[in-house]
Parts: structure tokens; C-alpha cells; sequence
């Protein structure tokens, strides 16, 4: 038998019975329960769910990269045949050097700072044995490789002079240099850009033709993981539940879990008017708590006292799928919330804000930079606002400006009930600034941690309402009541709740004083899917009560679509198109947001014919003529659209775009009915 | 890189000048005008007068600073009201003696404390890096004159190891200088190794867990490649800012211990000035302590320019 032959009968990685434990003061906390699972030669596989489940611990201690304080306490790793516990630290390096490369989440992080990119990648081919010349001419190669095309260029950088998605492609250079035979890929696109995200995933399924590396993707990002690999294991409290090939898994869930954690997903178009979004009962087990046989068990609608004390056995209820669940014959009879109908008169209240030719302006060294150009928007009682596009789009800039953290241009009109606004908080009425607050993406940042709960929500009552005494007591019962925290977290600090929790206490401060306008930046985006449900379904529920309206911005669709009755599309500052959020995602829409959409990795699967966007998002210094987004628009009309800038027309009712394609074209360009 | 160095000069500059802006009016709110000082109380006012004539101390203050200033200007610092003597001589010759005991003190304690910190780093977690982390934090709680006063009672005074006494008027040689000055610089290496080796330790322990080392160690780097290449490039970065600002910081700080150690040093000098209200003297040689502070600080700046591109080549 020959070595290549060897090789590929060999898994690329086989786990079997894994028990890892991390040590907390001593005592042995045990955070893997017996992983098992294979990955064939040339094979992606991917690992989901929710944080805490033990995705990346197993990653890295596959690859030996534990923590000092967390070590294996049975079972085996093979990789490409090798025992990885037996081996030598001088075995364990050339193994990395030669067949296992890791790409891991902010790319920015995994570039040393200091060190130029070429002598970064050179790197990675000198400790192969190659000369310091030859290892030059193999960096070029290699960014060639991943579709850099000025690689001298690129080499002779720091990171820190490159975008996210340069950066990443570096990283990922280095990481083929060897041409491995496991690529792990830790969160390889959290945080970068939708547009940015699609390359970076095409990229690595083009590598992976061409290189044949079996993947290990680890991703909390479902549809990240339906568009990468062919295999996916469904994770929950340091095992695997349920295994299959992507597709059928989240087609047809066989397992509780697997069925909660894709129902607490806002998907298909789902509209906070329609329905609420399940959610699973109960929270995450905490790091070595005592579990019962099946690890689900606390939080399965299926459980029965089987589950408690017998280990569920590997169940294969379809060919090539492997379930750990007593009840996989029932998981149909799990009920879903059902359709509800629709509020009638929501959204449809007086103009709350009125903005007329918002822009702003930076300053950069001597250069001007118009974060915002000439914004026109209406915003009604109750109804909420998405805000969408990528990062520099001008989304953040836009809520400042409403905001009040900082000034629009002069000649900017920011209206509150018909009133002129100061451009800074600090120079409107008390009245105003009480009427438009803010929910951030972290309330670990954003609620005081010396404080209790309930002095936090005080404080809110009184800034924000004017109440104390016994008046904000009574006040605050229902705001907790609101909220859904329960009497007992008053009394604790944040750091004692759990992130959902957190961000609950963040929306009760925001809504102490009975806002109109509540800003919602990025509100579910560090918690897990089943927490965001709850969230979500709460400002669902406090939107319809109190008739406040929002302005959401967050770089998941899914979350936007949820919530917004209506959505603004911006690029380099400009307002792209405007309009309902079932016409905007429907379409006809913008190729802007055309391409936006087709970039992001849908859970369902994508369509054959995606769209993909080239070049990078312009410099707002250097702005291209005519229509901004020319440079990149796949539907582009040569001679037109560099020429002159689109305005901004409303070219059905309620439905504004600034583009140069009369929207009956562009209905028949995208097939939309 | 030129415009940050020409732009870093012009900011020390500019801190100089309100530095003595700041001496000069501090040194003019004490009570009293210079020539009824020098003279005493029950010298004739017409001698005051005439005194304060000849020093123009009698000028508006804003005269006074832009003449100070102008002789500034020209190297010429002035003389001692009380001695006459030139106060370039004076604050010359004390602050050799100076810069020769923090000079030994620098070069004692920055390798031993960024090895201490980075060694305690690598061994986190282990009996040295406890100890060390302990006896650093505890030398340098201590102010320098505690230290120096115990060490002068214990080895000098009882067990009569090392000479009281750092001055000596009659130097016998090198030997015999740094055996005076042993004691006095052993205060300094105490009180200063503790802040410099839980800086280097703190930033190895940073870079260590920083993803990019965990990059390294992936392509499958021995230890000691990614330790030197990867991690201490990085972590030292703060360390080089707090040896540069302590490096300023000594000076200042150096007349506790020559006090104790009775050394004629800067810092001896200038309490000497303050107390006798001897203000060239005393204005000469805060601006001195400043502009050994900004060199310093200047230096380190341009150290981590050269080892962190980012600031070498600003935000493009």
C-alpha cells in the first residue's frame, strides 16, 4: 500500500469518547463529556451551538492548545493517524508546522502588530525547511493563492495598514502554507462585514477544492456553516446530541435541541407582526454543573424520568444520521408558537421624527469625510426603522446624529414631534433627551458594575422620569414586571446575571422614562440565538405596549427583518433606498441590497445564483463619481452610472431608491413578482 | 517617522517652557521680597532696596521672567544669592554626582527587572514568580527613605559593611566611589526594580495569550523563536515607557536618599535652594530634572517608535 493511500483511508480527525476538564481553584470542571465524531479526508465538518457548549475547547484540544488550566482526562485524538496524546512536543510542533493549520475569528488579532505580513507568512514556509529566498518567492504564492493580486504590496505592510478581509485572507495564506490535511476555522468571519464574510467563505470552498484539507469549521452562525460543510455535529453542554449531513440536519432536525436552537432563529421572513419567535426554556448549564443522563434534559418539552437516568444511545433514525435522544420519534409533536394576527394600527401613529438633509462631516487630517449625506427620513409612532448596510456605511453615524453623541452639519434638520433638536444632547430640553435613548450590543459595558439592579433602574426612574420614593417603587415593579426580571435580580449586581438578563435590565433603564424612540444597536448580537429570541420578543412585546418606535441597526438580517416595519439602505452615507421591509427584502430592490442580502449564509440554504460583490467598499476621502456604488455594482450601466448620481425617487408608493435602472427593470433583472 | 520625532521636540518644548513658567511663579508666591531674605530683618530697607535693584528683583514679574528668560537663553543661568558662587558651576558639578548614582541604579535594575518580570511570566504561576511578584510589590510600597534609612541602620551603622557616608572629599579612586555609593543605589534598585518587573512581567503575560503568539506556536515555531520574535516585541512596549518615565522620575526623587546618605547630589542641592530661598539655584535645577525627564521620556518614545509601527508610521 502506498503513503498517499494510507493517507487517505486515515480520518483527518477522529475524536472518540473525549473528556476534557478545565481546573477552577483546583477542582477539575469538566467541560467535554465524551465527544465523539470523524472527519474523512477532504471533508468539512462543522460544529454549532451555543457558547459554553464546548465548540472551541474541542477545536484546540484537537490541535493540544488547551489552556494551562484545562487538560484531557480520557479518550483519544487522531489526527491523520497520529495519537496526539502520545506525542513529543518536538513531534507536536512538526505536526503543526507540516499538517494542521488554525485560522481563528478577528484576523486583525492573529497578525503579530509589530511584524511586517511578508516576514509573517515567510514564517510559516522557513520552519518547513525552506531558505530564507525561497520562502519570499513561496509568500507571493501564497497570497496569490488566496486571490491577492498585488502580493509585494501586501507583504511589505503591517497588518495593521490592511482590511479585515485582507487580513483574514493573509491569515489564511499562512495557514495553507503547509498544505494541511485539517484546517480548523474558529469563528473565521464573526465580525467581519456580510460582503466581507461572503468572499471569505467562497474563498475557503475554493481552497478547499483545490488543496483537498479537510475543514473543521467552528461557527455560531448556522447559515455560515450550511454554506461551508458537508457534515455538521449539533453540540449542547460539552457533547454532541445530533450529527448529519448540513443540509438534512437543518432541514429536519431529529433532536430537541437541534429543533429549539433553529426555531429561536427569526428566519423565512419572519415579522415580529406575524409571530413571536420560540424560544428555549430555562439557560445553558454553567461550567461543571452536575448533569442528569441526557444533557438536555432540564430543558426538553419531550423529557421523561428515561432521560434522567439512562444515557441516551446513539440513535440512527435516518441513514448517515446519528441522534442522542430517547424521544427522536416525537421531536414532530414539538409544538411552535403559533401565527398570531397581525396588531392592528401598529405603526401607523404621527410622525415622531422628522429628518430633512442630515449629513455630517469629519474632519480626517485635511481631508473632509461626509459620513452622512443629505438624509431624509420619517419616523411614525410605534413603527421601527432598520438600518442597514456595512460597516462605513454611515448606520452608526446616523444614530449619533439623532442621538445627540454628536452634531449633525449645520442645515441639518433633526425634528422631534415637529421640534427642532439641538445637535448635541447637552444643548436639548430635558423633555427631548428623555425621549430618545439607547440599547447597546454589550450591557456588560453599558450597566454600572458597582451598582445593583436596583440602583441602576433608580437612578434610570430618576433622570429619566423625574420619580423617586415610593412613586418609583411602584414604578418599578412594573418595569421589572415588563421586562420580565423577576423581584430577586433586583437585588444583584450585573455581573451575577447572565447576558440575556443584562440586556433586559439595559431595555428597563431605557424604558424607565417612556421613551418615544428607543435606538437599538446591535441589541442581540452577543447573546446566544435562544437568548436573542427572548429579547427580541420582548422589545416585540414593550414596542406594542408602549407605542414607542425604534431604530434598529444590527448586521444580522434576520434580527432587522424581525423587527422592522420599515428599512433604510445606506452606503458611504448616502440613503440607497427606503421602504417597507417586506418590499425592500422582497424586492425589486436596489443591487445594493440585492447583493447585500444574496451575501449573507442563509440557514435554508442559498440560491444557486448569488450575487457576489468584488472590490472593497471605496474610501469616503477618494468617493467615486457619479452613482458611489458603481465600483461594485454587478448591474452597473457603463456610461451612466459613472456619470451622474442617482437622486433619490420614490418610484413606487412608500418605496424610494437612488438608482439609474427604472425598477421594471429591475424587477425582471431579479425575478421578483 | 520625522515628522513624529519633529513633532515629539516641539511638545517638549513647548512643556519646558510652561515648566518654567510654573517654577518661576511657584518660586515667587513664597512670602517675602528676595532682598529682605538675603539680608535678614533688621538690615536697613535702603540696603533691601538697593539690593533688589541689582538683582532686578524690584521688576514687575513678567519683566523679571523675560529677562530670567533671556539670560536663559544665552547659557547663563545666573549666580547663588547666597554664595555668589556661578549656578551653572553649582548645579554642574551636584549634578554629576547625581546622574552618576541614578546612572548606577539604572543600569542595575532595568536588565534584572525586565529578566525578573519576564522569567516570572514564563513560569506564571510558580514559586519564583510568587516570590517575586511579593518582594517587588513590597520594595516598592516602601518610600525610598524608609528604605534607605534601613538599610543605612543595618548595614552601615550596626553591622559597619558600608561607609555612612556617600560624599567623600577626597575621591580614592573608582573602587572606593563605588563602594560609598553601594548602599544608596541598592535603596534606588528596590524601590525601582518593582515597578519595572511587574510591568514586563504583566505585558509577557499579555503577549502570551495574545492570539498572534497562539498563531506562532500554530505554524509550529519552537517556543523559544516564538518567545523571542513574537511575544517580547510586544510585551516590552510598556516597559520601555515606564523605564523612561521612571529613568525622569529618579532624578527627581533622588533627595531622599542623598539626603540620608548626606551625598551632594541635585536633590541635596535644591533643598538646600528651597529652604534658603536661593532662587537661580533653585530654578536652574528643577529646569534641569525637567529636561533629564523629557530626554528620557523623548528616548523611550523614540525606542517604541522603532519597535511599534503603528506609532512610527501613524494611522493611514
Amino acid at each position: 500500500m502506498s503513503a498517499t493511500e494510507t493517507r487517505t483511508d486515515t480520518a483527518a480527525l477522529r475524536l472518540d469518547d473525549l473528556h476534557v476538564a478545565y481546573d477552577v481553584r483546583g477542582v477539575p470542571r469538566p467541560v467535554l463529556r465524551g465527544v465523539t465524531f470523524e472527519i474523512k479526508p477532504g471533508e468539512a465538518y462543522g460544529l454549532v451551538g451555543e457558547s459554553g457548549c464546548g465548540k472551541s475547547t474541542t477545536a484546540y484540544a484537537a490541535v493540544r492548545y488547551l489552556p494551562e488550566n484545562g487538560h484531557v482526562t480520557s479518550g483519544s485524538i487522531t489526527i491523520a493517524g497520529e495519537d496526539m496524546l502520545a506525542l513529543s512536543s518536538s513531534e507536536l510542533r512538526d505536526l503543526r508546522a507540516s499538517r494542521i493549520s488554525m485560522v481563528y475569528q478577528d484576523p486583525g488579532q492573529s497578525l503579530n502588530p509589530t511584524i511586517k505580513v511578508g516576514k509573517q507568512v515567510a514564517e510559516a514556509f522557513t520552519v518547513l525547511g525552506f531558505s530564507a529566498d525561497e520562502a519570499k518567492v513561496k509568500s507571493v504564492e501564497a497570497l496569490n493563492r488566496v486571490r491577492i493580486a498585488d502580493a509585494d504590496r501586501v507583504l511589505d505592510r503591517y497588518p495593521y495598514q490592511l482590511s479585515g478581509g485582507m487580513q483574514q485572507r493573509v491569515v489564511i495564506a499562512m495557514a495553507l502554507a503547509c498544505d494541511p490535511q485539517l484546517l480548523i476555522l474558529d469563528e473565521p468571519t464573526t465580525g467581519l462585514d456580510a460582503t466581507v464574510e461572503a468572499e471569505v467563505l467562497d474563498l475557503v470552498s475554493m481552497l478547499r477544492q483545490e488543496t483537498g484539507a479537510a475543514v473543521l469549521l467552528i461557527a455560531h452562525n448556522l447559515g455560515v456553516v450550511r454554506r461551508i460543510c458537508d457534515r455538521v455535529g449539533v453540540m449542547y453542554a460539552g457533547k454532541i446530541v445530533e450529527e448529519g449531513p448540513a443540509s438534512e440536519v437543518f432541514d429536519n432536525p431529529q433532536h430537541p435541541y437541534t429543533v429549539g436552537l433553529l426555531r429561536c432563529l427569526p428566519r423565512r421572513g419572519a415579522n415580529k407582526a406575524e409571530r413571536r419567535l420560540d424560544t428555549i426554556p430555562g439557560s445553558l448549564p454553567l461550567i461543571g454543573t452536575e448533569l442528569p443522563a441526557c444533557v438536555f434534559q432540564d430543558r426538553c418539552a419531550l423529557a421523561t424520568d428515561e432521560c434522567r437516568t439512562n444515557v441516551p444511545p446513539a440513535t440512527h433514525p435516518v441513514e448517515g444520521r446519528t441522534v442522542y435522544c430517547h424521544h427522536t420519534s416525537q421531536v414532530g409533536t414539538l409544538v411552535e408558537a403559533p401565527l398570531q394576527a397581525p396588531i392592528a394600527g401598529a405603526g401607523v401613529g404621527d410622525v415622531v421624527l422628522h429628518l430633512e438633509n442630515v449629513s455630517k462631516t469629519f474632519k480626517q487630517g485635511n481631508h473632509e469625510v461626509r459620513a452622512l449625506v443629505d438624509v431624509d427620513l420619517d419616523l411614525r409612532a410605534g413603527e421601527t426603522l432598520g438600518l442597514v448596510g456595512e460597516s462605513g456605511s454611515g448606520k452608526t453615524t446616523l444614530a449619533k446624529a439623532i442621538l445627540g453623541i454628536h452634531a449633525a452639519d449645520p442645515g441639518s434638520v433633526i425634528e422631534l414631534d415637529g421640534e427642532q433638536l439641538a445637535g448635541l444632547t447637552t444643548g436639548r430640553k430635558a423633555d427631548a433627551r428623555r425621549a430618545i435613548q439607547i440599547i447597546f450590543q454589550n450591557p456588560d459595558s453599558a450597566l454600572n458594575r458597582s451598582k445593583t439592579v436596583r440602583a441602576i433602574l433608580e437612578r434610570s426612574l430618576y433622570k429619566l422620569a423625574g420619580i423617586r420614593g415610593k412613586d418609583a417603587d411602584d414604578r418599578m415593579s412594573a418595569l421589572t414586571e415588563e421586562v420580565r426580571l423577576s423581584p430577586r435580580h433586583l437585588d444583584m449586581r450585573p455581573r451575577a446575571l447572565s447576558g440575556g438578563l443584562k440586556q433586559r435590565v439595559a431595555i428597563a433603564g431605557a424604558f424607565a422614562g417612556g421613551p418615544r424612540i428607543v435606538v437599538c444597536d446591535e441589541p442581540t448580537s452577543a447573546l446566544d440565538v435562544s437568548v436573542q429570541a427572548a429579547i427580541l420578543n420582548l422589545l416585540g412585546d414593550l414596542q406594542r405596549d408602549e407605542q414607542a418606535s425604534y431604530i434598529v441597526i444590527s448586521h444580522d438580517l434576520g434580527v432587522v427583518r424581525y423587527l422592522s416595519d420599515r428599512i433604510a439602505v445606506l452606503y458611504l452615507g448616502r440613503l440607497m433606498e427606503l421602504g417597507p421591509a417586506e418590499v425592500v427584502f422582497n424586492g425589486p430592490h436596489h443591487p445594493y441590497t440585492e447583493a447585500l442580502l444574496s451575501a449573507v449564509p442563509s440557514v435554508d440554504g442559498d440560491p444557486p445564483d448569488r450575487i457576489r460583490l468584488t472590490g472593497e467598499l471605496p474610501s469616503a476621502i477618494d468617493l467615486p463619481t457619479g452613482c458611489v456604488f458603481h465600483t461594485r455594482c454587478p448591474r452597473a450601466i457603463k456610461g451612466t452610472c459613472e456619470a451622474s448620481e442617482p437622486p433619490l425617487v420614490e418610484v413606487e408608493p412608500g418605496h424610494a431608491m437612488r438608482c439609474h435602472i427604472p425598477i421594471d427593470e429591475l424587477r425582471t433583472l431579479q425575478h421578483a413578482d | 517617522m520625522l515628522v513624529f520625532l519633529i513633532r515629539r521636540i516641539a511638545l517638549a518644548i513647548v512643556t519646558l517652557l510652561l515648566l518654567t513658567i510654573i517654577v518661576f511663579a511657584l518660586s515667587n508666591v513664597l512670602p517675602g521680597d528676595v532682598g529682605r531674605q538675603i539680608l535678614g530683618p533688621f538690615a536697613p530697607q535702603e540696603s533691601v532696596d538697593e539690593l533688589n535693584k541689582r538683582l532686578g528683583t524690584d521688576q514687575p514679574l513678567y519683566k523679571q521672567y523675560i529677562e530670567q528668560m533671556k539670560r536663559y537663553a544665552q547659557g547663563d543661568l545666573g549666580e547663588s544669592y547666597k554664595t555668589r558662587e556661578s549656578v551653572t558651576h553649582v548645579i554642574g558639578t551636584t549634578f554629576l554626582n547625581s546622574a552618576k548614582l541614578a546612572f548606577l541604579a539604572l543600569i542595575f535594575t532595568v536588565p534584572l527587572a525586565i529578566l525578573a518580570g519576564v522569567w516570572a511570566a514564563l513560569k506564571r504561576g510558580s514559586l519564583f514568580d510568587r516570590v517575586m511578584v511579593t518582594v517587588s510589590l513590597a520594595g516598592s510600597s516602601l518610600p525610598e527613605f524608609v528604605t534607605a534609612s534601613f538599610l543605612l541602620v543595618v548595614f552601615a551603622v550596626q553591622l559597619a559593611w558600608f561607609p555612612t557616608l556617600a560624599s567623600t572629599n577626597d575621591p580614592s579612586g573608582p573602587i572606593d566611589q563605588l563602594w560609598r555609593l553601594a548602599l544608596p543605589v541598592f535603596a534606588l534598585v528596590i524601590v525601582y526594580f518593582g515597578y519595572i518587573a511587574r510591568m514586563a512581567r504583566a505585558g509577557v503575560i499579555t503577549a502570551m495569550e495574545a492570539d498572534y503568539t497562539r498563531t506562532a506556536f500554530m505554524k509550529g515555531l519552537p517556543r523559544g523563536v516564538v518567545i523571542r520574535r513574537h511575544v517580547l516585541r510586544n510585551a516590552l512596549l510598556p516597559t520601555i515607557s515606564v523605564v523612561a518615565t521612571q529613568t525622569g522620575y529618579l532624578f527627581g526623587g533622588l533627595l531622599a536618599v542623598e539626603l540620608i546618605f548626606n551625598y551632594n547630589g541635585l536633590g541635596r542641592e535644591l533643598v538646600r535652594a528651597a529652604v534658603s530661598k536661593d532662587l537661580p539655584v533653585l530654578s536652574a535645577g528643577v529646569l534641569l530634572i525637567g529636561v533629564v525627564y523629557m530626554i528620557a521620556t523623548l528616548l523611550g518614545d523614540i525606542l517604541i517608535s522603532i519597535l511599534n509601527p503603528r506609532v512610527r508610521l501613524g494611522d493611514q
